[in-house]
């Protein structure tokens, strides 16, 4: 692999989070039946006409904004003309000569080696444009059903430069933008339902060598299926050159079952879309007045949110970046914080890395919906903090407030009674009793077996059930056998 | 009644000498007589239409009021209409019933206005003859030999024969002013975005608007009334107030300044057509105008122009019949392509293949900048020769057709003959300007001549006062066919 470079541009498909289609009034909701969410306009009758969907161009400028593109001042909605049964106008309405978006880059991590940097992916553009029907071949014995539920769901089709160089690159930018979309709220992120859709252009070339013939792997709604696919065609290319073939620009699809990608049309057979301004819609115009407006209503961006993360609570770079990969989790953290305090910053970002992070993983749900709430934790946190909760009880609160058996932490430690004992005239006679009952253990320590002093601080912890000040426990036994 | 113009037919139902249902019995027994021989409607709807006529008799009971409650109307069969056949003239449609109204059917309908049915057109709006129909051509009423023009030629018919006391048309290149012209009619296309072309089926979007066609200026100005208003559901539908095209119908003609371009007095226009257009000019002289001539330089491309953007356009929109959810499909077919091609062959007719053939052409790789940006620079400059001719004057006029109605057949070995015969009126939808034919005397074979009167953008109020002035000393706009006796 090492005498060959690999260039990979993506092209994504992110339905856009709004009530009703780009060009009509029909509900964009999923899993109707079939043609219930299709009304005149998407049906294509004779004589409707399209009337576009502002939301959609909120969520267009929510997206230049937090890429950093141009949001342009003018843009036009073209005609993509096809005929296909799904189609049902016979072409598309997109943008093609001036997109609303263009420029802009999305930051990754990529490793070189084995440390990660930060590497820049460049945004060609984004387009506005509606999504088609679906041709449904099974449960028609030979005949095709056609749904036009999704015809005119508003799309947003992302493209960036050739900036990607393998597939962990590739499949590090999907992960970055499907964050960002469903951090500024404009995309639900549902890839199984096929809100976000990858089409991955993939060339080989030797290094220094111009950029090879490129193959369009098309539909990946997952990202294994995106890392599967494009390496099985990087493999591919490199076998064909390498057996003296050559690549042929062709559009691919990926067969999840046999895990191939196979040619679904050459660029011979490619369509003429005779693309021309569309006639039944006026320019797009986007004032600065309407992209300061959208801005206003713009959630802090997932990078900025670190960096306040780092430089207010003092969080490593990678605990912040882990917060921050969801919005869910950076709100949770930022909503724990103010009511735990700052200073206990650090050790919230423990527990949702450590507990928290694994019981959700454990049950499949998202920390949106996590049982345990930010304000719950918060108060767990501040017990632990003002020494009334020892770490290893507060896992038992954790369950407890986990399983909705109490309202919040201080309910759980005063009903079960976890209070932490701190009072040293309570610890100190439990002491004297270990001490008086292992006489053996303290002649072990004098003789310098560390050990020993462990074994007697396990066995004060036991006599008060775990309810001692571990600290505590240490210092008053130190002091003990050192008088 | 038969005769009688918008106005008087209100009075009549307001003064309840007359009933809705009296009235629209009165003009489908005219369709019945007469409709075989004309072929001027496609589908009337006994039922329906009287259905329509006794509700507005009990809204009149229930005490409302309007101008257009009770009136028959009939609309170009390009307009939907809920439950009502709407065929746009042709064959891939011939089963289309509607689920919903055009705006300008719901208009009318809110108006209390009565559909007496839907009338016969070139297909899908492509013709000048009304030849090209799949239904059969129209025959002109003042001579059943001739056309009637076209694409709105069923409309202009149908009230050249009394059939109907006014209709819809649309015009994209001059179908609502030349079959005017040719049948003796009143007809307005109005300022590109004035009336909403939601449920209109599209022809060639940025050029279609649909209009009034009429006995009068002043039926017009009423129709053009219920009609325009901006529509949310069309994108191109201007926000504007809503206007009375009948406030300025009185106004004296005095210090009117009327523009007559050089490039419309050339060559090309028939001597009759020439002689009945100069006596109108010399009535307004009279009536206190004065005329200057202007010149719009860029006319001569006009028609080139127009044979590339309305194609073009057409090719996009006419993409949707295709046999998979409506409308014509083909018996007996193979695979999906194999489904589209017979539907598609089968379901259109020759001219509307030729326009899909030469708009696919157009916008095609490699072609595109050559014809279609082009047409669109010479589109843009044919707007700019008008603007500047308007500093001249206040409304330019011309002939509407270079010539009377023709004979069926005269036209239809070579197209681009038809395509001539709207040489005049082209150049106003490019540049999306309100033109309005009236009938300024008699040609050859004592065929009607139009005048044809262009105006700024939303000059509509003003061109029905400058029509009408003229129609209150000319008497032309009250002469009928023998048919329309």
């Amino acid at each position: 692999m090492s005498q060959w470079e690999v260039v990979i541009g993506l092209e994504t498909h992110v339905q856009l989070q709004t009530k009703s289609k780009i060009f009509s009034g029909a509900s964009t909701a999923f899993g109707a039946e079939p043609n219930r969410q299709a009304c005149a306009v998407d049906i294509a009758l004779p004589g409707v006409l399209p009337v576009l969907n502002r939301e959609a161009v909120v969520c267009a400028i929510k997206f230049g904004l937090a890429v950093d593109g141009d949001i342009a001042s003018r843009s036009i909605f073209a005609r993509k003309n096809y005929f296909y049964p799904d189609l049902p106008k016979g072409y598309q309405i997109s943008q093609y000569e001036i997109p609303v978006v263009a420029g802009g880059g999305l930051d990754i991590k990529v490793s070189r080696g084995d440390t990660p940097t930060d590497k820049r992916v460049r945004l060609t553009r984004a387009h506005l444009e509606e999504d088609a029907g679906k041709s449904l071949h099974e449960d028609f014995h030979g005949k095709t059903g056609i749904d036009l539920n999704r015809a005119g769901t508003p799309l947003l089709e992302i493209v960036t430069e050739p900036d990607m160089g393998s597939s962990a690159e590739a499949v590090a930018y999907a992960k970055a933008l499907h964050s960002l979309v469903t951090w500024i709220g404009i995309c639900d992120g549902n890839m199984q339902e096929g809100s976000f859709r990858c089409d991955a252009n993939v060339s080989v070339r030797r290094p220094g060598a111009p950029l090879g013939t490129r193959r369009e792997i098309k539909n990946l709604n997952s990202f294994r299926f995106l890392q599967q696919a494009i390496d099985y065609e990087i493999g591919w290319q490199i076998n064909e050159i390498e057996e003296g073939r050559k690549i042929h620009q062709a559009t691919v699809l990926f067969d999840p079952d046999t895990g191939a990608t196979r040619a679904m049309r050459s660029k011979e057979d490619a369509h003429d879309y005779r693309y021309f301004p569309d006639p039944d819609l006026l320019p797009l115009e986007i004032t600065p007045a309407w992209i300061d407006e959208v801005k206003a209503g713009l959630p802090e961006l997932p990078q900025a949110m670190q960096a306040r993360f780092e430089a207010e609570y003092g969080l490593s770079a990678y605990d912040a970046a882990v917060i921050t990969t969801q919005r869910a989790a950076g709100d949770f953290f930022q909503l724990a914080v103010s009511v735990a305090g700052a200073e206990n910053a650090k050790l919230i970002a423990n527990w949702m890395q450590g507990e928290l992070s694994a019981r959700l993983n454990r049950e499949e749900r998202d920390i949106a919906d996590s049982p345990i709430s930010a304000v719950q934790l918060a108060g767990m946190v501040r017990r632990i903090a003002d020494g009334t909760l020892s770490s290893k009880l507060a896992k038992e609160v954790f369950d407890a407030l986990w399983n909705l058996e109490a309202a919040d932490a201080d309910a759980v430690i005063e009903a079960r009674g976890l209070k932490q004992m701190s009072d040293a005239s309570a610890i100190e006679p439990i002491i004297d009793e270990v001490l008086a009952a292992n006489p053996k253990s303290i002649e072990e320590f004098r003789a310098g077996k560390e050990k020993a002093f462990n074994a007697l601080v396990g066995q004060v912890m036991k006599a008060t059930k775990g309810k001692a000040n571990p600290q505590q426990v240490n210092d008053l036994l130190r002091r003990k056998l050192a008088g | 009644m038969i005769q009688a113009g918008l106005k008087e037919i209100s009075a009549a139902l307001a003064e309840k000498k007359i009933s809705a249902i009296e009235l629209a019995t009165l003009f489908l027994g005219r369709i019945e007589q007469l409709n075989p021989s004309l072929n001027a409607f496609i589908t009337t709807d006994r039922d329906k239409t009287l259905a329509m006529a006794r509700a507005a008799d009990e809204r009149r009971a229930k005490g409302e009021r309007g101008p257009l409650l009770g009136i028959p109307l009939a609309h170009k069969d390009i307009f939907c209409t809920e439950g009502w056949l709407t065929t746009c003239g042709s064959k891939m449609l011939a089963n289309f019933v509607s689920p919903y109204d055009a705006h300008v059917v719901s208009q009318f309908k809110a108006a209390g206005a009565v559909t007496l049915g839907k009338c016969n057109m070139d297909e899908f709006a492509m013709g000048s003859s009304n030849e090209t129909s799949h239904f059969g051509p129209v025959k002109n009423p003042w001579d059943t030999s001739r056309v009637p023009g076209g694409s709105s030629g069923g409309s202009a018919a149908a009230v050249a024969a009394c059939l109907t006391p006014a209709a819809t048309g649309t015009d994209t290149g001059g179908s609502i002013r030349q079959p005017a012209a040719l049948c003796g009619l009143t007809g307005l296309k109005p300022t590109y975005g004035v009336v909403s072309r939601y449920g209109m089926i599209a022809f060639a979007s940025s050029l279609d608007q649909g209009g009034p066609m009429a006995k009068s200026a002043e039926d017009c100005a009423l129709l053009l009334s219920g009609m325009a208003g901006f529509d949310e559901r069309d994108s191109t539908s201007l926000q504007r107030k809503a206007e009375d095209y009948s406030r300025d119908l009185n106004k004296p003609l005095a210090g009117l300044r009327i523009g007559l371009p050089k490039e419309f007095f050339g060559a090309g226009m028939d001597d009759d057509v020439r002689a009945a257009v100069d006596a109108a000019l010399d009535e307004y002289r009279k009536l206190g105008a004065t005329t200057v001539e202007v010149s719009l330089p860029n006319s001569g491309l006009s028609v080139p122009a127009y044979y590339v953007i309305a194609p073009a356009e057409a090719s996009s929109n006419l993409s949707r019949f295709d046999g998979v959810r409506y409308g014509h499909r083909a018996a007996v077919y193979g695979d999906l392509v194999d489904m589209y091609c017979k539907s598609r062959a089968g379901g259109f007719g020759e001219e509307v293949k030729r326009r899909i053939l030469i708009g696919t052409y157009v916008l095609s790789h490699g072609y595109y900048d050559a014809y279609y940006l082009q047409a669109q620079k010479i589109r843009r400059l044919i707007a700019t020769d008008f603007s500047e001719a308007f500093k001249k004057c206040d409304v330019i006029m011309g002939p509407t057709s270079p010539s009377v109605a023709f004979a069926f057949g005269a036209k239809g070995a070579d197209p681009v003959q038809m395509y001539l015969a709207d040489i005049y009126t082209i150049a106003v939808n490019l540049a999306g300007l309100p033109g309005m034919s009236i009938p300024c005397g008699f040609g050859n074979a004592d065929m009607p001549v139009g005048l044809q009167i262009i105006g700024p953008w939303f000059a509509e109020a003003k061109m029905l006062n400058v029509a009408h002035q003229y129609q209150l000393v000319t008497d032309w706009h009250r002469r009928r066919p023998e048919r329309g006796a």
